[in-house]
């Protein structure tokens, strides 16, 4: 039986196919798919419901109480690897570090029936809990530590929280960026599943430590079912709110305000 | 006109052999992996390292793969330290870009999307694409499934295995046969990534969610923690890579106009002497 010519690489078959592949590549080799990185750009915009379907998912398949997993003493190998910013230069923060956070209040505002103002030692004064679990941050790089701390979900309940809240949005004293026109102080927000979740922690304790600075000191919070840029550090004030759009630029972070997805479970 | 199917001598008959679900199921994935691979680029070199178990080793090593840019006396070089041997990589991975105007990532900007360093950008597009990659999966499963594909063409069966050496003898002195179901190769090569690679790129890369971790726990046992698990999701990317480059390959020696046909038409020239059927075209 003879060679066909469709059965084998023919001159003309592999230059039709060489161009056919090397034209992807090209494709890859360029930068044409830079526009996403626009904010605004309505493909991005489609691109983005990704991320509402992912929440929406996630939130019917978890369910609110689930755990996130906890490791053994044994799985802390080494300290928590700090990451963003590790020493606030504010005004306020570098004032109240060099008293040793004795002047500090953590405070409970907006949609509530009643704001509350907690010192560092009435926090310590309340139920602790400790919890060793895992650090995921967006990276993709993973840490294991234990976190000690009190609920968020009770304190919630002392200031009975309104029914028309839906978010709880975290302040913060870290300046985590500088610009030209002033600092841009660090924020986030969660739904209020994650904010009264049981393992969500107003963490003042790390791997039987007090929480140095690098980490968040005094106070950070802990979301165990979501990645490390939704615990926020250096912590002073809880707004419950139903609307996110009038902080940072309205995505409820400040790293959803630069593109990163809110939800953050993923 | 009695016999239209009748095929002239030399070629074989014009079979429909691909679905409509089978084609446009391939494209979309085709588009898919173009951009989950350079999107996930992008992600991999927001911390271009691989650790096995579950955490990173910061003060230990259970590193298996490291891409890093260093400083020498001489000037700035890429390194890969992939199982504790250690490659220079300058020009490609760790730094790339030009002598004047060196890039300090460890993949290059041309192979991720966007071409500069976005993480939040790089996750908008590589979770979007994994959740239409995932729901042509469950289309393809079921249309398959009802069609007969995977049982004609994809499921391996002993009497493939029995063919594989002829098979790759075929390959090797580059003897294609056009037929009307997938040759023995084919079905291992389909077989391993629709119920492999496929299945083990999702769930790794759910292994990563935090909150998939407390709804599925089982999942961080499976793979051995979340961060095996992402290593695992980098090393079936490289073998659905190393997929695609052989795929290209056997296109071209198969003869692309006919393959490319029978992807975007359905329609196939199928080798001389294959028994025609009712619906072959000449």
């Amino acid at each position: 039986m003879s060679a066909k010519s469709g059965s084998i690489i023919t001159r003309r078959n592999f230059l039709r196919g060489s161009v056919l592949a090397g034209s992807s590549l090209v494709l890859a080799g360029c930068n044409q798919f830079d526009f996403l990185g626009s904010k605004e750009n309505q493909v991005r915009h489609v691109m983005e419901q990704a991320n509402v379907l992912t929440y929406n998912v996630q939130r019917a398949l978890i369910g609110d109480q689930t755990l996130a997993r906890t490791y053994a003493e044994s799985e802390i190998r080494q300290g928590q690897r700090p990451n963003g910013s590790t020493d606030p230069t504010t005004a306020e923060y570098t004032f109240l570090k060099a008293q040793d956070f004795a002047s500090y209040k953590l405070k409970v505002i907006g949609m509530v029936e009643q704001p509350l103002e907690f010192s560092l030692a009435e926090l310590r004064n309340m139920p602790a809990q400790s919890q060793i679990t895992r650090h995921d941050c967006v990276e993709g790089w993973s840490c294991i530590a234990k976190w000690t701390g009190t609920p968020l979900g009770p304190i919630l309940d002392m200031a009975r929280v309104k029914p028309g809240a839906r978010f709880a949005v975290y302040h913060c004293f870290d300046n985590i960026q500088r610009t030209l026109s002033g600092d841009i102080l660090y924020y986030e927000s969660s739904d209020l599943v994650d904010a009264y979740h049981p393992q969500t922690l107003l963490s003042y304790g790390l791997n039987d430590q007090v929480l140095p600075v690098a980490n968040g000191a005094p106070v950070r919070l802990r979301i165990e079912r979501a990645l490390g840029y939704k615990q926020p550090k250096y912590l002073h004030t809880i707004e419950l709110v139903d609307d996110l759009s009038s902080f940072g630029k309205g995505k409820g972070g400040y790293w959803p305000d630069l593109g990163y997805d809110w939800y953050g479970g993923i | 006109m009695s016999d239209s199917t009748a095929v002239p001598a030399g070629k074989g008959p014009l079979i429909y052999r691909q679905s409509i679900f089978t084609r446009v199921t391939h494209w979309i994935w085709a588009i898919c992996l173009f951009f989950l691979l350079l999107t996930g680029l992008q992600i991999f070199n927001a911390h271009p390292a691989l650790y096995i178990g579950q955490q990173s080793g910061f003060e230990f090593d259970n590193a298996v793969l490291e891409i890093g840019a260093f400083n020498t006396p001489a000037g700035p070089v890429g390194r890969t330290t992939i199982f504790g041997q250690t490659f220079e990589t300058t020009g490609v991975l760790g730094v790339s870009g030009s002598a004047e105007r060196p890039s300090f990532v460890a993949f290059p900007a041309a192979v991720t999307i966007p071409s500069f360093r976005d993480l939040g950008t790089g996750r908008v597009i590589h979770f979007f694409f994994a959740w239409l990659f995932v729901g042509t999966m469950f289309v393809w499963f079921l249309a398959s499934f009802i069609n007969g594909h995977i049982r004609r063409d994809i499921l391996v069966r002993p009497a493939d295995l029995a063919g594989v050496p002829r098979d790759v003898v075929d390959h090797a002195t580059l003897k294609f046969k056009h037929g009307r179901s997938y040759g023995p190769l084919q079905r291992i090569a389909y077989f391993s990534v629709f119920f492999i690679l496929f299945p083990l790129i999702v769930l790794t890369g759910l292994t990563m969610s935090p909150g998939m971790n407390a709804a599925w726990p089982f999942l961080l046992d499976l793979f051995g923690g979340r961060q095996t698990a992402r290593t695992v999701h980098f090393g079936v990317m490289v073998l659905l890579v190393s997929f695609f480059v052989i795929h290209i390959v056997m296109v071209l020696a198969a003869g692309p106009l006919n393959e490319l046909r029978s992807m975007i038409t359905g329609w196939y020239r199928a080798s001389p002497g294959t028994p025609t059927i009712q619906g072959d075209k000449p």
